[in-house]
């Protein structure tokens, strides 16, 4: 069956409007009558890979795909991209600067959120070219 | 435990969206990490924290979460109390602290979100 799709530009300029892009996607997945878990677990997911995009990526795209039985989210950006993504996916593990710190992000627990929280995360980086993230939660 | 109660009891001003007072709420949440809140808050509960920027009302957008309590009297921006009240959630400030603020809650029975799990 043909997915549903919906794209979002994601403002890497203005951090207060961060989140503006999950936040559209979750109410377009609750008008479409997704289960409440299934809607919260690709909130969160897109969430915490907006914020990241914003903090480290001067934004980006978002991409979601709404199938009956799955939503596929592509994250896409043309930041430094990430040198250890082992490293990346450790709880805790941070290079997020102070002021992202004073602002509530950046304490190591986006990625490992990300992949807590869907079904897969697929992460194809490379440094000085970009990240693209593909995350698939079940239905 | 309504809202209505907790606002009493934290003798908390309301700022955003009174007509959900009376929502009735088990759990809550202390944290100024928002990560954290994501990676660890588990249901629609109370978030009480000290950060005040407008992913706070997007965070707890992403757990429908019902109410904000700011601590220490920190006064959220109009911004902050506009995303709020667009969104049906209610923004508390109260002069306790953190602290404070979660022991008495924690007295009434009001439960730990993260030991949910």
């Amino acid at each position: 069956m043909a997915a549903l799709h919906f794209h979002f530009d994601i403002d890497g300029e203005d951090f207060s409007s961060a989140g503006e892009a999950s936040v559209e996607m979750k109410k377009k997945l609750r008008q479409l009558g997704f289960p409440s878990d299934v809607i919260r677990r690709c909130s969160i997911a897109m969430y915490e890979g907006e914020i990241n995009m914003v903090i480290h990526a001067n934004g980006g795209n978002a991409d979601v795909d709404v199938y009956p039985d799955k939503i596929v989210i592509v994250l896409e950006d043309h930041g430094p991209g990430i040198p250890n993504v082992e490293l990346a996916m450790q709880e805790g593990y941070s290079t997020a600067t102070e002021q992202i710190h004073n602002m509530g992000f950046g304490a190591g627990m986006g990625l490992p959120n990300m992949k807590r929280y869907t079904e897969s995360l697929e992460i194809e980086t490379q440094v000085g070219v970009g990240t693209k993230l593909t995350m698939v939660v079940a239905v | 435990m309504k809202l209505r109660e907790i606002a009493e009891l934290l003798r908390a001003d309301i700022l955003s969206s009174e007509e959900m007072l009376d929502t009735e709420v088990q759990n809550a949440f202390c944290c100024d990490m928002m990560s954290d809140v994501l990676a660890f808050a588990t249901n629609q509960s109370v978030l009480i924290t000290g950060l005040l920027n407008p992913q706070v009302v997007r965070t707890a957008m992403m757990l429908d979460m019902h109410c904000i309590v700011f601590i220490n009297g920190k006064e959220p921006t109009p911004e902050i109390v506009s995303l709020a009240e667009a969104n049906d959630i209610v923004i508390m400030v109260t002069r306790e602290s953190m602290f404070r603020a979660a022991g008495k809650l924690y007295d009434t029975g009001l439960l730990d979100d993260a030991a949910e799990e």
